[in-house]
């Protein structure tokens, strides 16, 4: 089981607590631009996913915590988190990424 | 050399010491007419389908591992075909159609065991749900029957049908033609075969790379061990799919997540057939070696890492507890995980991708062992004619764009 760090909580809590939110960064279509997408546009947004190994942007939610989402950098060949951040923030940059690894 | 009677005869006498390796290890050569990426049953069946059937046989397979090491040698080994949608029925039935002669055709034991696969009703919604499979898939003419709990109590002794039990038994559908093969002899029938065409089987050779040409066409891939050009390269990646895609600049309605599965101690004879209970979430099977074999769903977060949590575990034998109390005092043996790659709608995609020469077959999920041949049958098909045959028409990669989608999750099991 993982040990998640929720960064509102700001603890480190069993994986059981936690749901898994899929991909992170994926925007919704705002209002005006969804009238003149796409399929393929739509498609990407509803279907397509970056499924990276290595180190992968994703949310999770403490359901039975906090309740509130959240966004975390996890290596998906070793499931180990990297670093967890609160939603709004941008993703981290590589060099983020390198600092948060030590 | 041909297995048969004779020959296990005269290498008894020889203590079973000169038996010959079954398949050679061979270096790669510089160039193939079609190169299959990924040396499971998949990939290694559609690289035997296209020397045998297609008359292909420049053919190499290439391996990151060993054959068979990935999902081929981590599943259940459940083969079944009562799928609810037409396409799905029609694609799963042509993979239970080939399983049937299989160890036949070659010559190589898979050793399928028709023994039925029980899928258990616990509540009304169930019921309805199970008889609209059982009805739509007699339409499509895949066998499929519905049973009543004292059936069900017939045809699986060790089930406790009383009507006191939390998630009481209230009728199954059974497939008889449905059961279980031997995974591993999948592959190495399916590399055997192929190689004895003149496929090569190359293992400890991860691709690293696909080159294109000017026109945006395949050219080949990069290898561990060296360039090696084609003009037609099949993708069979399973889990690492959208890695290998990535490779040709493409991104794909994949996620690949941990599917775990346990056995237990092995024990004398005691479960005659498969079971699967959606409700309870878990499903059950014997091997000949005497361990049940057990499984459920994936874990809940993506990883490549081909190990899941120990709490679904002991979720999943909580439900086998549940439907099968007898087995409450069992150990277990060993676990183990695979990567499955989970499309959108759950089922998977077979067929052309946008760029040239390039084909996959992915996406089969939770699924795939018990479509191998079909898959492999279907990927060799649309390689050699550069288009899908009918029965894999409809699980290509554009009804992402369209929306035609085969949306078996909502039907389908827990586990395929």
């Amino acid at each position: 089981m993982l040990l998640i760090h929720c960064p509102y909580c700001n603890k480190k809590r069993p994986e059981v607590e936690f749901a898994y939110a899929g991909e992170a960064h994926i925007e919704r279509p705002n209002g005006i631009n969804q009238l003149t997408m796409t399929d393929e546009e739509w498609s990407n947004f509803m279907f397509i996913r970056n499924n990276i190994r290595g180190e992968h942007a994703e949310r999770w939610w403490h359901n039975s915590g906090c309740n509130m989402f959240f966004n975390a950098i996890r290596n998906t060949q070793t499931d180990k988190f990297i670093m967890t951040y609160k939603m709004g923030e941008n993703l981290p940059t590589e060099k983020q990424i390198k600092a948060a690894k030590k | 050399m041909k297995f048969s009677a004779i020959s296990l005869f005269a290498n008894a006498l020889s203590g079973h010491k000169k038996w010959p390796s079954q398949f050679p290890n061979k270096d790669p050569k510089k160039e193939y007419d079609v190169i299959i990426i990924g040396g499971g049953a998949h990939g290694l069946g559609a690289a035997y389908y296209l020397a045998s059937k297609y008359g292909i046989t420049n053919v190499a397979v290439l391996e990151k591992g060993w054959i068979g090491g990935g999902n081929t040698g981590r599943n259940t080994t459940i083969i079944r075909s009562n799928y609810l949608f037409d396409e799905s029925a029609a694609l799963y039935d042509h993979a239970v159609d080939l399983w049937d002669g299989l160890s036949q055709e070659l010559n190589y034991n898979v050793m399928f065991s028709k023994r039925g696969v029980l899928m258990l009703a616990h509540n009304v919604h169930d019921v309805q749900s199970f008889k609209r499979h059982v009805y739509s898939n007699r339409l499509n003419d895949v066998d499929n029957q519905w049973l009543n709990p004292e059936e069900c109590k017939e045809f699986c002794p060790p089930l406790d049908i009383s009507s006191s039990r939390r998630y009481p038994v209230m009728g199954g559908a059974l497939q008889m033609r449905a059961g279980t093969a031997r995974h591993d002899s999948v592959a190495w029938g399916y590399a055997r075969a192929a190689s004895k065409l003149g496929v090569d089987i190359i293992q400890n050779c991860e691709v690293t790379g696909i080159r294109r040409d000017s026109l945006g066409n395949v050219a080949g891939v990069e290898t561990a061990k060296g360039y090696l050009k084609s003009k037609k390269i099949g993708v069979s990646a399973a889990g690492n799919t959208s890695v290998v895609m990535e490779m040709a600049g493409l991104r794909f309605p994949l996620e690949s997540y941990p599917l775990q599965a346990l056995v237990s101690e092995p024990i004398k004879p005691v479960f005659p057939c498969v079971v699967m209970s959606n409700a309870v979430h878990a499903y059950i099977s014997q091997s000949d070696k005497g361990e049940l074999v057990i499984g459920a769903g994936t874990d809940q977060y993506t990883s490549y890492s081909q190990r899941g949590a120990l709490h679904l575990q002991e979720h999943n034998l909580m439900s086998i507890c549940e439907i099968f109390p007898i087995f409450k005092r069992m150990r277990m043996l060993r676990s183990w995980g695979g990567v499955v790659d989970v499309t959108p709608d759950r089922s998977p995609i077979v067929g052309k991708t946008p760029v040239g020469g390039l084909y996959v077959n992915c996406g089969w999920g939770t699924g795939g062992f018990k479509a191998t041949p079909g898959a492999a049958n279907m990927l060799a098909y649309t390689i050699k004619h550069n288009e899908p045959h009918k029965i894999n028409a409809p699980f290509n990669l554009d009804r992402f764009i369209g929306g035609r989608l085969i949306d078996e999750a909502a039907a389908a099991a827990v586990a395929h």
